[in-house]
């Protein structure tokens, strides 16, 4: 990529980001906390999309990094009355770990192998917690008691259960995201990873090593997931079982294919979409879910490679 | 690329589709679904956030219907306070992130004076902090024991139906006392499971007994036969709380395990709410005993109480939806929400309820609430409300299954089923 389309995506993402943090001054309340949850899971699908665009390694399995997150973050807090910085930092951390190990084993499967196997470590992971239900509280989960509503971070005291203290962290956690991402991907780091999703067989024979190359991208992706699972959990004050299911597996390909995968600002566009378009579609009817199997199949038939890909290909080229 | 190719033929041309999203777009943003901005008139606006979809479906579908009929009648009494009530439904899809967010939505989007209806203990658990933190009434019609441990907040109440903790209290000293004290309980292994495996084992143990095995099975299973050889030989009661799916597969495996020779059986009937009792494998379960909180099938001593409800509500004689046999009610919960409804009433009028800015006094006034009478609005029976514990007490049935209906053998008195707690949710901040 040249410089100057670096710096025009560069540019677009500091634009999109601008906008964002000026929305909560104009949305209203109910738009406010919307736009919280959308950013959280903007970032669990940033990560997804990591993977699978930049890569092309398709996983079933990313609800495990997220409920990583969620249940490292909020299980120290809640047992072990851990600060929520603190928790927040290792529950990353957990997550890159986690990511590290599974990647380790999963990354030597390719294809529908590996989509298999991402989602057996998935379902184990689901099972976990539902097994260590004496920390966990299973499937009904864990409240966290009102002590864990405010983060002390020395400077400052942040009241969790304001709607625009936790807006601005959310923001601030997807702004670090698509900054590393777009840092990232900007890198030579960043070209092998695309250069494998392109082309790996000639990859390996120019000299890179695949095999690492994949595994940076898989532990920055599980990193990513956590982050979101972490902060959902500790913004929100819920546990629970739930997000550790198959269906939190597949909600950020749905995002991702929904915005375009392997464009950088594609998941945010596919959250705001499909999250939108549930809330509205729900109030009208019981089938909002089978109106979204519809409306992805359109699109897919008729935009398969996603709004922002659909707009890369026929208008701007340059967009990462 | 065959398909490719073969979808290039299709001849829907992409401006047509364009136009098309373009509609639905302008359709979502019409004034007919921005419905917030567009009130008519002073009006009560009552979320209902009710498990339309998913593992809940046959409850919520229930649980809209006697809310339905709830509201027509106190809107034919004049409302509450002079004013109309308005219920604006949602689906939660029994998950607790959407069951959480319809709070939020609620109380900002909607600015609804109180929310009610949710059942399942997990959204529950997910939905009442955020209920306490947004200040906004939050009314639960599950039987989740949550409230009785103190882990909700002073913003959630539960008027409607008593908690499991309470049921099997009320119930233990009778399957003492007259099927046996040797119990193995059949469980599954989650929250509700270990609600019943907890509280029942201190209860029976009360009376003298003793749970002599545990089965917890796993809430993904569907076979259950390998299980049931952990039956202690010495058991005299079965007490099973099975859920789910996979249930009608539990009790005809569970049949032909034991055959003729079985020990007493009790059940609770939440596995069987809204399946039909003429369901070829349940012939198995004639003879056995079923908890119920509300009679599904019309009893010889029928209250006009009850009478009126199901009237009311749409429900035959046989717990049935009146316009079709073979849509089983789920009796024993969704009186729940009826009752709710008008306990919320109470409150309202008892405070002068006018909007959003008395929802605090609407706290208060509920917690100066101590009886619910037996009456039209409380056809289930007489109630006893604990305003500290935000928890209500009523009376249990235990119901023998005779040709394929279910008969009241024993009918626990309130007090049965009272317990002692140190909670005390008036001292929380409001």
């Amino acid at each position: 990529m040249s410089r100057a389309a670096f710096a025009r995506n560069a540019w677009l993402v500091l634009a999109v980001l601008a906008v964002l943090f000026s929305l909560q001054f104009v949305l209203p309340d109910y738009q406010v906390l919307m736009a919280t949850r959308m950013m959280l899971l903007a970032v669990f699908a940033l990560g997804f999309n990591a993977l699978l665009g930049y890569v092309g390694l398709l996983s079933l399995g990313h609800a495990l990094f997220f409920a990583c997150g969620l249940y490292a973050s909020g299980l120290t807090v809640y047992h072990f009355g851990w600060g929520l910085p603190a928790a927040f930092v290792f529950a990353v951390g957990a997550s890159a770990v986690l990511a590290l190990l599974i990647g380790a084993v999963a990354l030597r499967t390719i294809r529908v192998s590996f989509m298999i196997v991402t989602l057996m470590f998935a379902q184990v992971g689901a099972l976990t917690v539902l097994y260590f239900a004496a920390w966990t509280n299973g499937q009904e989960g864990l409240s966290l008691p009102a002590s864990a509503r405010v983060a002390d971070l020395g400077v400052a005291t942040l009241d969790l259960t304001d709607a625009l203290t936790r807006y601005n962290i959310a923001y601030g956690l997807l702004a670090a995201s698509l900054l590393i991402l777009l840092v990232y991907l900007g890198s030579a780091r960043g070209r092998i990873a695309t250069a494998v999703r392109d082309n790996e067989g000639r990859t390996e024979m120019l000299g890179f090593n695949v095999f690492a190359a994949k595994l940076e991208m898989f532990v920055l992706s599980g990193a990513m997931s956590g982050a979101a699972g972490a902060a959902y959990g500790l913004l929100f004050g819920y546990l629970g079982a739930t997000f550790a299911s198959f269906q939190y597996s597949i909600e950020p390909l749905l995002f991702t294919l929904l915005g375009g995968a392997g464009t950088l600002l594609g998941p945010l566009v596919g959250v705001l979409f499909m999250v939108g378009l549930i809330d509205k579609l729900s109030e009208l009817t019981t089938a909002y879910l089978l109106v979204i199997g519809v409306v992805l199949i359109v699109l897919i038939l008729w935009f398969p490679k996603g709004i922002l890909g659909t707009v890369r290909e026929r208008w701007l080229p340059w967009l990462m | 690329m065959k398909i490719r190719s073969g979808l290039s033929n299709l001849s829907l041309p992409r401006r047509d589709v364009l136009k098309t999203i373009g509609g639905a777009a302008a359709l979502l943003a019409s004034p007919a679904v921005i419905r917030p901005g567009f009130a008519q008139e002073k009006t009560i606006r009552l979320g209902a956030p009710f498990h339309r979809t998913g593992i809940g479906a046959s409850y919520g579908r229930w649980y809209e219907r006697t809310a339905n009929a709830a509201v027509a009648l106190v809107n034919e009494a004049g409302g509450i306070n002079g004013m109309q009530v308005e219920m604006i439904v949602e689906d939660d899809g029994t998950d607790p992130k959407r069951g959480s967010e319809l709070i939020e939505k609620f109380a900002t989007e909607y600015k609804v004076d109180a929310v009610f209806g949710h059942l399942f203990s997990h959204v529950v658990a997910a939905s009442a902090p955020r209920a306490g933190e947004l200040k906004m009434p939050y009314f639960i019609c599950s039987e989740a024991s949550l409230l009785g441990a103190g882990k909700l907040n002073r913003y959630t109440l539960q008027p409607g139906i008593t908690d499991v903790r309470s049921q099997v209290k009320a119930m233990a000293p009778w399957i003492a006392s007259t099927l046996g004290k040797k119990v193995t309980m059949i469980f599954p292994d989650y929250n509700f499971g270990h609600d019943h495996r907890d509280f029942f084992s201190a209860a029976i143990a009360e009376q003298g007994g003793e749970v002599v095995a545990k089965i917890a099975i796993p809430p993904t299973e569907t076979s259950f036969t390998r299980y049931l050889p952990q039956i202690a030989p010495e058991t005299e009661v079965i007490y099973h709380v099975m859920v789910g799916p996979a249930v009608l597969t539990f009790v005809k495996e569970l049949g032909d395990y034991l055959g003729s020779q079985r020990p007493e059986i009790f059940g609770f009937i939440d596995s069987l709410e809204a399946v039909d009792f003429s369901t070829p494998q349940l012939s198995f379960l004639d003879g056995t005993y079923f908890w119920e909180a509300n009679p599904r099938y019309a009893q010889a001593e029928q209250t006009p109480f009850d009478k009126f409800y199901r009237e009311k509500v749409g429900v035959d004689a046989n717990g049935a939806s009146t316009a079709d046999p073979k849509d089983i009610s789920t009796y024993s919960h969704m009186f729940s929400v009826w009752e709710t409804l008008f306990a919320i009433k109470q409150g309202m009028e008892a405070c002068n309820y006018q909007g959003p800015a008395n929802q605090k006094d609407l706290i208060l006034a509920m917690e100066q609430i101590t009886a619910f009478p037996e009456s039209n609005e409380h056809p289930q029976g007489a109630k006893v409300f604990n305003g500290k514990l935000h928890q209500v007490f009523g009376s249990q049935c235990i119901s023998k299954v005779e040709g394929g209906k279910l008969v009241v053998a024993h009918r626990t008195s309130v007090e049965d089923g009272m317990y002692e707690s140190d909670v005390d949710y008036t001292k929380m901040d409001l």
